[in-house]
């Protein structure tokens, strides 16, 4: 196995109270090309800005090396950057943009005085030097020529290549390569991908390269790093992370996928959509997974052959492929093909085991930390909600000054009483009437499982997310109300002491 | 309904009658004056001229006049060194920092702009009056400069600050992590990348603070105990009684302004940040 060349060790980073990267770890082995892959505001950039040192980890170590720099400023760090929007110094030419680092640079050179003594002096680079080193690196982004040009007089593209030469013209160990295609038109940017590329194979140094753009990812990386919300959800080659994402945000992060939720019936055998199927992974029986299928992984055929049967719904032309969309009973199944259909025909579907993925469903109920107040109703994520607290003890009711009766006749007072509140998937409703609902919140992700969303809502002070299921479609960012009925909401005393 | 169109000759045309009666015609009065001599016909009362060059010749062989340009020159120069030196630190940490309320602070640096020019000088008269304890010391004329000079760092201080605070204000944060990534040291970050970036707000800053010390009499005359003679004040002495001389000094003036503008690179209009965002 290669060296690892930057390992980070439970890093975690705050911005003022926001938590922006929750205990990060991983490794990079030399001369990889690794990616940091995911939305906007997943962490990404800030895990990026950290290894640079522009941002420091609030807690947790960076090891470069071996060597722990996590308190070390920028300029004493061996690597270099390539910035998002390029940060080329608009008063100096290419040439001088170019030479910066160098001029920065001493080196230890070993001289030979009269008396045969060898010494040392820790010198600059000497002009010819320079001028070599910033030459060599025009060359290597195909820039030959332009040292004496001003940096306004260049194009976008021509602009990312002069950064990319200040950067790698340091001979640095790592280079950080901040979303560098993103402000490039498509044309351009495939070109550049496929020729940052060469100059990683050309240079053998490690590439750390942020993106949003997936494609993007799977084209150039070794390894992809798949991050959300400040956490690491997955780390393998871009092969597998496609072909077996970890969870329900990977697979529908990365690639076209229909996620079904699906339940194991018996030894590599799941059941979604109503039918069985063989697949490869392996399950306890009657566990309850997310199922993942790739549209091009599933194979259309004649009605009578397929397990699943349909009608064609869209058929889009997307170039290389048709992507059909057809309903199958209330499911809406995605299928990418080369084969055209019409809109209306009847059609079977079939799918390969291999092609099934199982994963552990991330969410099964909403859990939080909730507090009973005054009139017997539980406070928890910035609401108030109804809620039946006699569930705390068997048997007990409430009397008319709203106390506690058990069953016993003890009188027992609960405000305050910290309790476990539980809430099923299907069990929270949201609504556009803010008023309507306990707490209010903002709709942060959605995912289509084939016949219903997958809605994360997430509340704005103490940010508690609600993961609940629902037919109807809403947006992200959307300002929603969650309601709870009454029953729904599951009470556990947390304190075992307060039960007696 | 027509709406009456106006060209864009049309819509310059009062801006030309303005610069024609109040720029040009009173620059060639000027020079009228300076290159002429009158005589005043005691009967008629009628003045006649002549032209002549001895109100040039007069102030370039009068030993006062010329130390009196050195002298504006040289007040000129301190006044605005001092400013530069006294307004970098608090711009360039003004605009560097993440402070929420440093538009407070700023305006708290600002605001002597909008007192009363005269009173301000006044103030500062006093409070010098009211430390002169020494009063050999006062009598000597390097206290006078000093006071002038103070006055006028203290007058001009505003105009420094707020278009170098502007032009650092705009320079990307992402170039002081280009540097600092490179390799560059606090110290290199700032002589290779902030001063020369923030090089149009100090050009603008010192032709706002260098011309104006030059022709400042007031702050002279009020705190340099009348003892300090700028050349501002030798045009408004002469304008009293003799208009000749008076506009031969005031063109000597303008030359001396345009050769520092000029040497001072004032005329690339080109991102030259003179306006301020206040």
């Amino acid at each position: 196995m290669a060296e690892k060349i930057i390992e980070l060790k439970n890093v975690t980073k705050y911005f003022d109270d926001n938590l922006v990267i929750d205990n990060v770890s991983f490794y990079v082995k030399k001369g990889e090309f690794i990616t940091f892959l995911g939305p906007s505001g997943c962490g990404k950039t800030t895990t990026l800005r950290m290894i640079a040192g522009f941002d420091l980890p609030t807690s947790g170590q960076i090891l470069l090396g071996g060597k722990d720099v996590s308190q070390l400023p920028p300029n004493k760090r061996p690597v270099n950057t390539v910035f998002q929007r390029y940060a080329l110094f608009p008063h100096l030419n290419v040439f001088e943009n170019i030479a910066f680092g160098l001029r920065c640079k001493k080196v230890v050179n070993t001289y030979e005085n009269d008396k045969g003594e060898k010494y040392t002096r820790r010198e600059k680079l000497s002009k010819k030097e320079i001028s070599d080193k910033v030459k060599k690196a025009l060359e290597i982004v195909d820039l030959e020529g332009f040292e004496k040009r001003s940096i306004s007089t260049l194009s976008g593209g021509q602009q990312q290549r002069v950064a990319i030469a200040r950067a790698i013209v340091n001979e640095p160990e790592i280079l950080l390569l901040d979303e560098p295609l993103g402000a490039l038109d498509l044309k351009m940017r495939k070109e550049m991908q496929i020729e940052l590329k060469e100059i990683h194979r050309r240079l053998g140094i490690t590439f750390i390269y942020v993106t949003h753009d997936q494609e993007e990812a799977l084209t150039m990386s070794d390894t992809i790093v798949v991050m959300a919300d400040g956490v690491v959800q997955q780390i393998g080659t871009p092969k597998g992370i496609y072909d077996e994402p970890a969870n329900t945000f990977v697979a529908d992060f990365i690639g076209e996928s229909n996620i079904f939720s699906g339940k194991v019936v018996g030894d590599k055998q799941v059941k979604f959509c109503g039918k069985t199927f063989a697949c490869l992974d392996d399950f306890g029986v009657n566990e309850i997974v997310d199922v993942v299928v790739r549209p091009e992984d599933l194979k259309m055929c004649a009605p009578e052959e397929g397990v699943l049967k349909g009608e064609v719904l869209s058929v889009v032309f997307k170039g290389i492929h048709y992507e059909i969309t057809v309903k199958v009973g209330k499911y809406e199944i995605v299928v990418q093909s080369t084969e055209s259909r019409e809109i209306g025909d009847k059609i079977g579907l079939t799918v390969a085991p291999d092609g099934i993925h199982l994963m552990k469903p991330r969410y099964t109920s909403n859990i939080f930390d909730g507090v009973i107040t005054k009139h017997n109703t539980v406070e928890f994520a910035d609401g108030e909600f109804e809620c039946d607290v006699t569930q705390l003890y068997p048997g007990s009711h409430i009397d008319d000054e709203e106390y506690l009766i058990t069953a016993s006749g003890e009188k027992i007072d609960l405000t305050g009483v910290e309790v476990k509140v539980e809430v099923g998937l299907s069990d929270v409703t949201i609504s556009d009437d803010a008023e309507a609902g306990g707490t209010t919140g903002h709709i942060i992700s959605i995912i289509y499982k084939g016949d219903h969303y997958r809605l994360i809502v997430r509340t704005e002070e103490e940010e508690e997310d609600f993961v609940l299921s629902t037919d109807d479609l809403w947006n992200e960012n959307d300002y929603v109300s969650v309601i709870i009925p009454k029953d729904k909401i599951k009470l556990t005393l947390k304190n075992a002491e307060a039960k007696k | 309904m027509k709406l009456p169109r106006f060209s864009r000759k049309t819509l310059g045309i009062p801006y030309a009658v303005f610069l024609v009666f109040f720029v040009i015609i009173p620059m060639l009065v000027i020079v009228f004056y300076a290159f002429t001599t009158g005589v005043k016909d005691p009967e008629t009362g009628a003045e006649s001229f002549s032209f002549s060059f001895s109100n040039f010749l007069r102030f370039f062989s009068d030993p006062t006049k010329l130390s009196t340009i050195v002298y504006s020159l040289v007040i000129a120069l301190v006044t605005t060194v001092c400013c530069l030196l006294i307004a970098y630190p608090v711009a360039y940490i003004l605009a560097r920092s993440r402070l929420k309320k440093k538009f407070v602070i700023l305006m708290l640096f600002v605001l002597p702009m909008w007192i009363n020019f005269v009173l301000r000088v006044n103030a500062l008269r006093e409070i010098f009056n009211l430390l002169s304890l020494a009063p050999a010391l006062e009598s000597l004329t390097s206290a006078n400069y000093f006071k002038t000079i103070f006055g006028m760092v203290y007058d001009f201080l505003p105009f420094m600050i707020l278009p170098l605070y502007t032009t650092i204000m705009k320079i990307d944060q992402s170039l002081y992590e280009a540097s600092a990534d490179l390799g560059g040291s606090a110290l290199v970050t700032f002589t290779r990348v902030t001063l020369p970036l923030s090089m149009p707000g100090i050009m603008s800053g010192v032709t706002m603070v260098f011309l104006p010390s030059m022709t400042n009499y007031v702050v002279s005359d009020m705190l340099g105990n009348a003892k300090v003679t700028i050349i501002g004040k030798f045009i408004y002495e002469y304008f009293g009684n003799d208009w000749h001389m008076g506009s031969m000094v005031a063109l000597v003036l303008l030359v001396v302004v345009f050769l520092s503008s000029w040497l001072s690179g004032g005329f690339k209009a080109d991102e030259n940040v003179r306006g301020t965002n206040l």
